[in-house]
């Protein structure tokens, strides 16, 4: 694989898997605060 | 007799014949590490082990990283293994608080941006002429993360370790100099004033509990290769939000941690032996890992001043160079520029959120960077 193909391949799979997984994350985790918010838990 | 007490003499001499220009020149590089370290506070418990480590392997004849050299030992022990920098990892999830981030989950966001200098400097190492592994751990420099890029140098391109982490710890100590300038460049006078309204409240323990499960299992399903980062950091930090294994915490955090950055800091240093440190190369490596972090920050900020626009002016878009791993530094930095502009602004802990998010950030880049490698063949 030449070094043209692999920056690419590394800029949009990597970077865009990176924002892609940190994305997924603040879904779920604002999914689970709505689940299980501080206030209920509080009372 | 007198042939034999001359061979003894020609014993004590022995070192300071041997020593040439590259010993006498990573002796002084040591020398600067120490003193950066004690005299300048820059990530004093690394540089000092890494400075005292570089002076002990750069002596001639004592072969300290010899076959059975002590720091060969601690060197294969933990490193050539990838063990120390997973240990610190569950320090590090240990000592962190993602209660910010949580309570603001769209900050992983910045988390994001922050790692852009990651790929970037990858590209522009590849363009000098680095091979395919030694471009992925200098870009990695980027992910201004200490044990992330001992991890993926020590595995992928050992003969780099020395600089890279150099590097790495050195910037990350810089950043209160280097991210300011950038701030003031890329910034108007009034993104700079803006004052952010306080965070959301706080979270539910059951959230803070269920965080570092979910981050294990859905990050490990997405960048296996990158588990042992994700997974000890998280394993860290769900013994401290679960509260029930506060001695397995507080030797986490402390013990275990001392013991590893000791052994880390002086295998570092060990690896930084004249011949193989003093090149053209190294001084090409630290200058990409200053550009890396530079590149970390502008993407950030420009992040942050879209999210501005997004909200209709309610963010600061100096929070957007808080989304790097410098935890938490960065946020403080923020902070202090913030308040430089405007005395009401507190944007603390929404730079807190961004810098944990970035803390997040870069061990997932690093994770999925090695899940692509080996999709694409290049690692096992």
């Amino acid at each position: 694989m030449d070094n043209v193909t692999f920056g690419i391949t590394m800029m949009v799979c990597g970077m865009g898997g990176t924002i892609l997984t940190l994305w997924i994350f603040s879904l779920i985790m604002t999914l689970l605060g709505k689940i299980f918010p501080e206030s209920k838990e509080g009372k | 007799m007198e042939q034999a007490i001359l061979g003894g003499l020609q014993g004590l001499i022995n070192g300071f014949l041997h020593l040439d220009w590259r010993s006498l020149v990573m002796l002084g590089v040591g020398c600067l590490l120490l003193w950066l370290g004690i005299k300048k506070d820059c990530e004093p418990l690394l540089l000092v082990p890494i400075g005292f480590g570089c002076i002990l392997t750069n002596i001639p004849l004592a072969d300290l990283m010899g076959e059975e050299g002590f720091l060969r030992v601690i060197y294969n022990m933990g490193v050539a293994n990838e063990l120390f920098p997973l240990l610190i990892f569950v320090g590090i999830g240990a000592m962190t608080d993602f209660g910010p981030v949580l309570a603001n989950p769209s900050t992983f966001l910045l988390g994001a941006a922050g790692q852009f200098g990651i790929f970037l400097t990858l590209i522009l190492a590849l363009a000098l002429g680095f091979p395919k592994l030694d471009a992925v751990s200098i870009g990695i420099i980027g992910a201004c993360d200490g044990p992330t890029a001992i991890y993926v140098t020590s595995r992928y391109a050992p003969h780099l370790l020395g600089a890279v982490s150099v590097a790495a710890y050195s910037y990350m100590s810089l950043v209160p100099v280097i991210q300011p300038p950038i701030m003031r460049l890329l910034t108007t006078e009034k993104e700079r004033n803006t004052i952010m309204g306080t965070m959301k409240g706080s979270v539910s323990k059951t959230t803070k509990l269920l965080f570092p499960l979910v981050i294990t299992v859905i990050g490990g399903l997405i960048a296996p290769k990158g588990l042992p980062l994700l997974g000890t950091i998280m394993l860290g930090n769900l013994m401290k939000e679960s509260g029930v294994v506060a001695r397995l915490t507080k030797a986490s955090e402390n013990e275990i941690a001392n013991v590893v950055t000791l052994f880390l800091g002086l295998s570092i240093g060990a690896t930084m032996a004249g011949g193989a440190f003093l090149n053209p190369q190294t001084l090409i490596i630290l200058g990409l890992g200053f550009l890396a972090i530079c590149l970390d920050t502008v993407c950030g900020l420009l992040l942050g001043k879209l999210m501005r626009v997004l909200s209709g002016g309610k963010i600061n878009p100096l929070i957007g160079a808080a989304g790097i791993s410098a935890f938490p530094m960065a946020a403080r930095v923020v902070q202090k520029e913030g308040q430089k502009y405007n005395k009401k602004s507190y944007l603390l802990m929404h730079a807190m959120g961004a810098n944990a998010g970035g803390q997040v950030g870069s061990v997932i880049a690093a994770a999925v960077m090695l899940s692509v490698l080996s999709g694409m063949g290049i690692i096992k």
